[in-house]
């Protein structure tokens, strides 16, 4: 293969949905439909393929050499910054690119049927398509500010895309709301890029690009004195885009949005940006034990306190949104303990998972006119075939059960939360792991058996799925369950060939090691030793039996815990398939639990939303209304100041004017006044 | 044509005055007062593009210079010149001009000869303000701008008119006498008008002081940097909408292009020393004017205010006196000159609609107008800094620039403050996009309101395709600015480089001290 046209395939893989995008946006009014869809869903399949091109030639390489770069022009150049308008890939872009196009190519073809009767038809579609031209220049950018424009892009998208249906009001405000928060985190984001371009620019050479990754994993030791600022700085960027404690408001709003947008933007790829994010600039974060267990705790909270969240809600589409808070807070958990290839790999099997879910899902709410109250669904598994089969496969695989997908990527992460010494944090994913199989199993109970609650009507016009939406998921579900394979752990007698295969990336001390600066190797493994020890110092309960363990041992525990969760998680999902299908009083039971007050709390998502409405949002406003415009800007400067001024001048002037009446017997009684004043004044003085 | 290239600076100035004189003599009729003044709009425009194709990239010094005396035996000269930063401001100024006339077409129906002779007079201010090298004649321009924004806001104004535009011209004019005190002051010590000398001043300390201080007032209202801006959202909401969009789009950018092209290299020591102070006011006014354009009821107030926040980060990269954080000011002032005028062009699209401007009267337009919808998106956007339009690369700029910056104190802190501007624009923007644009169409004067006409669509599809130029392609623009500002700088930077040895030659013997004593040790 020509090695040029691979990589100025890369450009294209991004900019063909752009094309896309474009021709029906401007063309929405005219274009058929049929049309419009199938330029579409043609943009994202050309992407694919292209994607799948560059992969295979990666693929060819030698693995240290992976990477395929295509630089289109300088975007600009201001004394000695310099930032490129390029792409690259390599592994990790690979997988990024992979999934992305892949799932959004199957998520496009579903659209054609779900969307088939929506009166924004094209519309949808063009911004469906801007999403992957977005979504892509996000995990192809070859500098963190490509990976910005892609990040406040697909941010724009989401924002589009949940206020679609922007008739209905909450809509739309679940759209503001989603950019808006993602904006406080994109804060964040640029002050990190700040701190990495005022760091690193005086040590580069003029026309190096300083924000590009191959120059940052080169010179990361230089990052090393800001690394603990940067980390959390871009970390915060993070905590918005996927949706992280404080951040992760937003995305259950997100629901708002048709279904399909749901599955490819609030689950399966843009949320995960935050991942990847972290995962790309992992040589930065292991400079920085704090940052490291920053990401760490607000990983592991997170994906527990979402899963307690998810127990209570009745949504079908809230349950998924809090399960998918609580997934990403695994992939976060794992890169914060230093498990690179795991949060990616869990990144991957979510990916196939939950987008399965989400199109099972809204296969579900398309079928029953709508709802997705699962309080008024049931027994699906009788009135719709295939949606039940692939929608329990998928529950089966999120919840973890070997030797599903799920299983395989979330125990790879509780391993390494493990073995990095970080016990409390294990047990927060184990926990979280559990109440994850409990609550898939109710709303798969909820909503495929039992008796059927909706209305007559509804009933009625239960339908199965046109074969665009069941090919995608038939598809999904095979990679869920498949999926994982690639990621099978040594210690089950697996090539693991997905670690192999981001070993290049992920392997960072070798490339410091390349860099022949001596000082600079230092700093590298002076921190590096910094990591390892401050690991050991949160956790020093473990770390011993941890460091005792020769391999053999090690390979045992990681077996046993293996084992733990696999037991954990079936128990999980016995509990609650026995609860919401054999004894539903004991659901009601438990809802009445201590007064309903645990209920209610979860119910309500903890009051997050109106204690942030409590604390910044009212007084803000208050503030700026009442203080800042009516008190300071109106009353203050130009009520005191300015129109205070103009009236002591105008004052000043009606008293002056007195004396400029014309009446000339006035002039000589004030002139003969004052030569009087003049004389008195003289001769008393004298 | 040498005719014209030999003294192309003069026919760019000039040539929309001559407009006016047309206008004046044979515009009896709407039509043909509307339609000569668009031609004329559209020549300069051509003509400016002359300046952009025969710039000398790399050249910092003034192109394209003529120069002849004028008044007070050559003390006093005639003298025009062009550069990397007047540039762009120039070709800002020639490409709004033909589209803010195109879009009084229909705003403007009594007084129309009038209103076309202001608008073209104002044109040939503008560009003069923007191209003058002898301080009298820049004094001179920058006074003549007021006179058509006067009566522009004063005639065709809305309800509270003529408060606005007596506010507008008080406020303005109180600032210009302390400058031309300050000019006069340099004329007597340089002997000559012209910049070229008195950038060749040697002046004290104190002077300096005094000096940029009367510059700097007479700008920052200008600007306007808090807390003089309260003429503003007055002048704004009374102005029709050609001034708003020429206010908005060129006339605040007299302020900060006034003081990067005087006040920062002609008393290098007092910009030193007062800058950060310009600099802490630019940050509250990028904050307090996101928080009060957040609570406005009105459309057209609420962009009002949004101007006294991008304009404030303007400011925070002219005083982080880095090439870089300049290079973002000038950068933003372009960009919020498309975005900002764009949007006042939207609104005044629905006020001869709706003849209103409170966001409660609106609510579900993108019903009614879902390509009006569209644009303002994009707008909105755009002004709101998303990378890939023009705000984010002016933006990115200033922070980066500002961030680096050693001359400014605390200037990190700074930028930390300003950056939660992008949070705040996205608050004001989005909220009121929500409030007039989505959800269910709840008053029926808004049923039936026709989308956007041709000649509509004619004066925002250049702004719009500008605006992804400027996001996008940012380089041929910087490539120009860049030498001029290192050259504007240049004052400052010998000075620190002067410190900077003065700092070394006290350090050093402290270094060889405590070698020593490490030595005796």
């Amino acid at each position: 293969m020509d090695t040029h046209a691979v990589e100025t395939a890369l450009r294209w893989i991004v900019l063909v949905p752009l094309i896309g995008a474009a021709v029906n946006g401007l063309l929405l009014r005219v274009i058929p439909r049929r049309v419009a869809g199938l330029l579409a869903c043609g943009a994202v399949a050309i992407s694919f393929a292209l994607s799948v091109r560059v992969f295979l030639r990666l693929l060819a390489m030698e693995p240290a050499e992976r990477l395929v770069t295509d630089t289109l022009a300088t975007w600009l150049t201001m004394g000695r910054l310099t930032i490129d308008i390029g792409f690259a890939m390599d592994p990790l872009n690979a997988i990024m690119a992979l999934v992305v196009s892949g799932v959004g190519l199957l998520i496009h073809i579903y659209s054609l049927g779900y969307m088939a009767h929506d009166k924004g038809f094209n519309r949808f579609f063009a911004y469906m398509n801007l999403f992957i031209f977005a979504m892509m220049t996000l995990v192809l950018g070859e500098n963190l500010v490509m990976l910005f424009v892609g990040w406040e892009g697909v941010g724009l998208c989401s924002y589009l895309l949940i206020s679609f249906w922007f008739n209905d009001e909450a809509n739309a405000a679940a759209g503001k709301k989603a950019f808006i928060v993602n904006r406080i985190g994109d804060f964040g984001f640029l002050l990190g890029m700040l701190v990495i371009g005022s760091t690193l620019l005086p040590h580069l050479a003029p026309g190096e690009g300083v924000f590009s990754f191959r120059t940052l994993a080169a010179h990361a030791p230089l990052l090393a004195p800001a690394a603990t600022l940067i980390g959390l700085l871009l970390f915060l960027g993070a905590t918005g885009k996927s949706a992280q404690i404080p951040l992760f408001i937003w995305l259950p709003d997100a629901m708002a949005g048709p279904t399909p947008v749901s599955a490819l933007i609030h689950a399966a790829t843009m949320v995960t940006a935050g991942v990847y994010m972290i995962a790309r600039l992992n040589f930065i974060y292991v400079l920085s034990p704090t940052a490291m267990l920053v990401v760490a705790i607000v990983g592991g909270v997170t994906a527990l306190f979402a899963a307690t969240i998810a127990l209570a809600q009745n949504d079908i589409k809230k349950v998924l949104a809090y399960s998918t808070v609580s997934q990403l807070g695994y992939m976060v958990l794992a890169c914060g303990v230093g498990a690179f290839t795991a949060g990616v790999f869990h990144l991957m099997t979510h990916a196939f998972f939950k987008a399965l879910l989400f199109l099972g899902s809204g296969s579900v709410i398309h079928a029953m006119s709508n709802e997705q109250d699962m309080r008024l669904l049931g027994g699906m598994r009788t009135e719709v075939g295939i949606k039940g089969r692939t929608f329990r496969r998928r529950r089966v695989a999120l919840a973890g059960v070997f030797p599903f997908a799920g299983f395989f990527s979330k125990d790879e992460i509780l391993w390494k939360a493990f073995s990095e010494g970080n016990v409390w944090l294990w047990l927060v994913g184990f926990l979280g792991a559990g109440l994850t199989a409990f609550y898939m199993m109710r709303l798969v109970s909820l909503t495929f058996f039992g008796k059927n609650r909706a209305s007559d009507h509804v009933k009625s016009h239960i339908h199965e799925s046109p074969a665009t939406m069941t090919m995608p998921l038939v598809i999904l579900a095979v990679l869920s369950i498949a999926g994982g394979w690639i990621g099978i752990p040594h210690f089950m007698g697996g090539a693991n060939h997905f670690e192999k295969w981001l070993e290049p990336v992920f392997h960072h001390e070798t490339v410091a090691h390349h860099d022949g600066h001596g000082i600079l190797q230092e700093i590298e493994h002076g921190s590096l030793g910094e990591t390892a020890g401050t690991l050991a110092v949160t956790a020093h309960v473990v770390h011993d039996v941890v460091e005792g363990l020769d391999h053999a041992e090690e390979e045992a525990m990681e077996w046993t815990l293996a084992s733990a969760s696999l037991v954990w998680a079936l128990l999980g999902l016995t509990a609650g398939w026995w609860v919401y299908n054999k004894r539903l009083s004991l659901a009601t039971k438990l809802q009445k639990f201590a007064g309903g007050v645990p209920h209610r709390v979860l119910l309500n998502k903890y009051y997050v939303d109106e204690a942030y409405e409590a604390a910044f949002l009212k007084p803000g406003y208050a503030l700026s209304e009442k203080v800042l415009w009516k008190t300071v800007d109106a009353g203050l400067i130009d009520g005191l100041l300015v129109n205070g001024s103009a009236i002591t001048v105008s004052i000043i002037s009606a008293v002056l004017r007195l004396f400029q009446n014309g009446l000339l017997r006035f002039y000589a009684y004030v002139f003969s006044l004052g030569v009087l004043a003049f004389i008195l004044y003289f001769t008393l003085t004298a | 044509m040498s005719f014209i290239t030999d003294h192309i600076l003069s026919w760019v100035t000039f040539v929309p005055l001559a407009g006016t004189v047309l206008v004046l003599l044979l515009g009896a009729s709407k039509k043909m007062a509307r339609i000569i003044a668009l031609t004329v709009a559209l020549i300069d425009f051509v003509l400016s593009l002359h300046l952009f194709k025969h710039f000398d990239v790399g050249n910092a010094g003034d192109q394209f210079v003529e120069k002849v005396a004028w008044l007070a035996d050559g003390k006093i000269t005639y003298s025009l010149g062009l550069d990397g930063v007047s540039l762009f401001l120039v070709l800002l100024t020639t490409f709004l001009g033909p589209l803010v006339i195109l879009s009084t077409w229909s705003a403007i129906q009594d007084r129309v000869r009038e209103a076309m002779a202001f608008l073209l007079f104002l044109q040939t201010a503008m560009i003069g303000t923007f191209l003058a090298r002898d301080m009298l004649l820049f004094y001179f321009f920058w006074e003549a701008m007021l006179i058509p924004m006067y009566f522009l806001i004063g005639i065709w104004g809305g309800e509270r008119r003529i408060y606005a535009a007596v506010k507008f011209f008080i406020y303005t004019m109180v600032g210009s006498v302390f400058m031309l005190v300050a000019i006069i002051y340099c004329y007597y010590q340089a002997g000559s008008m012209e910049l070229d000398k008195f950038m060749l001043l040697d002046l004290g300390r104190t002077e300096q002081m005094w000096l940029f201080a009367a510059f700097a007032l007479a700008f920052a209202i200008k600007v306007p940097l808090f807390p003089f801006h309260t003429w503003l959202p007055d002048a704004h909401v009374e102005a029709p909408t050609a001034g708003s969009v020429i206010l908005a789009g060129i006339l605040l950018k007299m302020g900060t292009y006034g003081l990067l092209r005087f006040a920062i290299p002609l008393f290098p020591d007092a910009a030193l020393a007062l800058g950060p102070w310009l600099a802490h006011l630019a940050v509250i006014g990028i904050i307090y004017g996101a928080l009060v354009a957040m609570v406005q009821k009105d459309v057209k107030k609420l962009v009002a205010y949004s101007s006294v926040s991008h304009l404030g980060f303007v400011v925070l990269g002219l005083f982080s006196l880095t090439a870089t954080g300049v290079a973002g000011g000038l950068y933003q002032m372009l960009a919020h000159g498309l975005s900002t005028g764009a949007l006042f062009l939207l609104v005044g699209i629905i006020y001869e609609r709706r003849h209103t401007r409170e966001i409660a009267d609106f609510g579900g337009l993108a019903h009614s107008m879902p390509a009006f919808a569209v644009v303002f998106m994009f707008v909105t956007l755009a002004s709101i800094g998303l990378p890939g339009l023009c705000g984010f690369t002016g933006e990115f700029l200033i922070l980066f620039g500002s961030y680096t910056s050693t001359l400014l104190p605390g200037a990190k802190l700074l930028v930390v403050l300003s950056a939660t501007g992008v949070i705040l624009g996205a608050i004001y923007m989005l909220w009121m996009y929500q409030r007039v644009f989505l959800g269910k169409l709840v008053h029926d004067a808004n049923r039936d309101l026709p989308d956007l006409k041709v000649r509509e669509w004619i004066v925002l599809i250049p702004i719009m395709i500008f605006i992804v130029l400027l996001g996008v392609k940012p380089a041929p623009l910087i490539e120009r600015m860049e030498p001029s500002i290192e050259r504007l700088l240049a004052p400052i930077t010998q000075k620190t480089i002067v410190m900077d040895s003065h700092h070394a030659a006290v350090i050093d013997p402290a270094l060889q001290v405590s070698e020593r004593t490490e030595d005796e040790r």
